[in-house]
């Protein structure tokens, strides 16, 4: 800093230099390794989108700060109906949108009509379905009834895919974004960034920052040179492999939180051999947990024994149900009809995770004789074969949905596990608002999960952040998907 | 031409003595490497080089010397079916071209001009995207690009023989188009074929490193020295060695490669032109 301004008063004057000096504390340039291929979080499913503007540009009726935690966002605050049916959220006063118009209740009707229409494009929109009526009350006052209750609601209409956009300009958002967050969209760079800046009528309390910009660097070194060089500030989740030449460099400060991304071996269980418990539980026995954490997260992944997030209260440890133990396993494949093993394909999408830890369970698997055939796939080929058409033997993905242990009651789900017990449990799990209760049901069902060796449970996801020393405010953890900058500064 | 007159090029016995080299340790991976490479064990990984793994590991603690012989092989492997490819196709289009010549000959050089316009490792991708990354594919894009190069090749190394008096005498004995071109041409620009045929390799060497360092070429578990590239590529700062070695491996190789052509075209050329007179004066 100090650098900086003598430089700049020798050659440019005091004014230059006071410039410099408020430019350089009020501004930030986010690296992110993907660019969103939309900017508008209502109609798309890519993390990338919510990433730039989720809870910077957009806002929801709640918004989920960075331990998970439901606070008021757009809705001051919110009563519940007794039958947990019924919410009325009083709205902000005073709440604009970037192009100038009021936000009311009006705009929160349209926005979940928006998501709950047949043509609806949101990704999530099977989050909301459960919304049976949106009644507008007043122009501060809105109502929205439930067909069911859902346990989840509040924190569902927090995220990104529930922000508020309004009618005037929502068609356009995917490419000119109009929401009523701290900062507004100025321009997109295709192929480069995208900037925003504060938005001086907002209705909150106003950020630190005036200015960001979003620079889409999608190769590690690349990434790597642009923080040493400076052409960056920090980036939210940096690979973990180069994490060590930031290790002991002071300029640096590197932030290993949690997320909400159970990496699992997806296991076909519809399929045979998949189909047999013993075989399932041949596999699990033969998976070296920790070998894939060190050698496809760098020891950052926290193991898992069944799905579910192990930050979340409800978790339970259950990563040792099967240990590593391959005699153990052996011995099931026998007792399974399979003493030589078998061979599978195992398809891999073209995420860094998965295409390591598939090499290494490979290199596993076939000390117990299951011989796997690496496929690797792009992320339309890979969409299309294994999760619409379940045309696969095994897969490793990451399930990034916060509280997603829902999908093991669907027996329509690519992984095909068809449990009785799991769906009855979960019914009552989401009508059950009370939280012991909640608690006790979500345990019981990952215990019948992990039990049942559904799937191969590796470990959940970290988010290493790297990012300049001087700035603090950023999220450790990542709940929900986005780098909010709402409290992000400078300090000397 | 014996042996004698070879080693009056050393550029050709080096270059050829290392392409030799690296060859046998490509070949020999088939049957024997000192480590599977599928042998993942996160345990030893990054290891320095030592007695016990000479070229130390990699980030799943698989031998790096073990990589580089099979490495090795997809290279070879690749650029040599791809000169095939580019020779099969491109040697009997270019003698075509020269002994039909009008319309055969304006529709090969077209094909020619057109694919020359075209950045090689531009096609490359373009093959490789519409198909799907792999080494097969890989294969085949490369192979279409050498395809116009031999084409080119022989057309003018025809051209140049084919006004002299052997092939005047072969017409005049009545053998056809194509015979003469099989019996009499083909023989005689058969040197000029191999000198870019060795060029070629190397350039497919290459080739096969840049599809394979984008993804693009070959996938995993299997190796070549382009994918060990791109995986070592954001570990750099870390570990320089990973890249290093792979890098050093296409480095000489690519050089053994030219180097040897350019001998071989010493050696061949003159061999050439005395060959033709012997032939005519026969």
């Amino acid at each position: 800093m100090r650098v900086t301004k003598s430089f700049a008063l020798a050659s440019a004057g005091l004014l230059l230099a006071t410039s410099l000096a408020f430019a350089q504390s009020t501004e930030i340039r986010v690296g992110a390794p993907l660019e969103p291929p939309a900017l508008d979080p209502t109609a798309g499913a890519a993390e990338a989108i919510d990433v730039v503007v989720y809870q910077n540009v957009f806002e929801g009726l709640t918004r989920i700060d960075q331990t998970g935690a439901v606070q008021p966002g757009l809705a001051s605050e919110w009563t519940v109906s007794d039958d947990g049916l019924t919410y009325r959220f009083t709205l902000h006063d005073g709440v604009t949108f970037h192009d100038g118009t009021a936000f009311d209740a009006e705009d929160v009707k349209f926005t979940f009509e928006r998501i709950l229409a047949e043509d609806s494009v949101n990704a999530q929109k099977a989050l909301y379905e459960a919304i049976s009526a949106v009644t507008v009350v007043d122009p501060l006052t809105v109502e929205i009834t439930l067909s069911r209750p859902d346990g989840l609601f509040l924190f569902n209409i927090g995220r990104g895919d529930a922000v508020i956009v309004a009618p005037e300009s929502a068609a356009n958002n995917a490419t000119d974004p109009i929401g009523t967050g701290p900062f507004a969209f100025v321009q997109w760079d295709r192929g480069s960034r995208v900037i925003l800046e504060q938005y001086g009528p907002y209705w909150g309390e106003k950020p630190a920052l005036t200015k960001a910009t979003y620079v889409f660097i999608g190769d590690t070194a690349t990434m790597t040179n642009a923080l040493l060089a400076g052409d960056v500030d920090g980036t939210y989740n940096f690979a973990a492999e180069a994490l060590p030449v930031f290790d002991g460099n002071p300029q640096f400060k590197v932030l290993v939180g949690s997320t909400e991304g159970e990496t699992i071996l997806s296991t076909n269980n519809a399929k045979s051999p998949f189909d047999k418990l013993e075989v399932r539980q041949a596999m699990a026995h033969a998976i070296n947990r920790q070998e894939i954490i060190d050698g496809a997260t760098y020891g950052y992944g926290v193991p898992i024994g069944s799905h579910f997030a192990p930050h979340h209260p409800y978790y339970i440890d259950l990563t040792n149900t099967y240990p590593y133990d391959l005699d153990k396993a052996r011995e099931l494949l026998a007792t399974a009809g399979y003493p030589d093993g078998f061979s599978a394909t195992l398809k891999l999408p073209p995420v860094n995770y998965a295409r390591v830890s598939g090499q290494i369970i490979a290199s596993e698997f076939a000390k117990v004789g299951i011989k796997l055939e690496l496929i690797n796939m792009e992320w339309a080929q890979w969409l299309e074969d294994v999760f619409a058409n379940k045309d696969f033997d095994l897969t490793i993905i990451s399930h990034v949905e916060p509280f997603d242990i829902g999908i093991y009651a669907n027996p329509d789900y690519y992984f095909g596990y068809n449990s009785p017990e799991v769906q009855a449990l979960n019914e009552t799990l989401n009508a059950t608002t009370d939280e012991a209760k909640r608690k006790e049901l979500a345990q019981e069902m990952q215990t019948i999960i992990a039990k049942d060796a559904v799937n191969g449970f590796l470990f959940e996801l970290a988010q290493t952040g790297v990012w300049n020393a001087k700035l603090e405010g950023m999220w450790q953890n990542a709940p929900v998907e986005g780098v909010v900058l709402r409290d992000v500064h400078w300090v000397e | 031409m014996n042996w004698r007159s070879l080693l009056k090029h050393p550029g050709l016995v080096i270059g050829l003595t290392a392409t030799a080299l690296f060859a046998l340790l490509a070949l020999l991976s088939l049957v024997w490497t000192p480590y599977p490479i599928a042998d993942i064990s996160i345990a030893r990984r990054f290891a320095t080089p030592g007695p016990e793994h000479w070229l130390g590991t990699d980030q799943l603690g698989r031998d790096m010397l073990s990589l580089i012989m099979s490495g090795t092989l997809t290279s070879f492997t690749v650029g040599a079916m791809a000169v095939l490819i580019g020779a099969g196709i491109g040697v009997p289009l270019g003698l075509a071209a020269a002994i039909y010549g009008g319309p055969v000959e304006w529709v090969v050089l077209r094909f020619s001009d057109l694919a020359f316009a075209f950045p090689a490792v531009v096609i490359a991708i373009l093959i490789a995207t519409l198909m799907g990354p792999g080494a097969s594919n890989a294969v085949i894009a490369i192979g279409i690009f050498n395809v116009p190069v031999f084409a080119q090749v022989a057309r003018g190394g025809a051209l140049a023989i084919s006004t002299l008096d052997f092939v005047a005498a072969a017409r005049l004995a009545g053998l056809s188009k194509p015979m003469i071109a099989l019996r009499h041409l083909l023989p005689n620009i058969a040197s000029l074929i191999i000198v870019q045929g060795t060029i070629q390799l190397s350039l497919g060497i290459l080739a096969e490193a840049g599809l394979s360092y984008i993804g693009l070429g070959t996938q995993p578990p299997a190796t070549s020295l382009g994918l060990m590239l791109r995986d070592a590529q954001s570990l750099f700062l870390i570990h320089p060695w990973l890249s290093l070695a792979p890098g050093l491996a296409i480095v000489v190789i690519v050089i053994a490669l030219n180097i040897a052509g350019d001998g071989l075209r010493d050696a061949l050329d003159p061999r050439l032109r005395n060959r033709g007179l012997a032939n005519v004066a026969g």
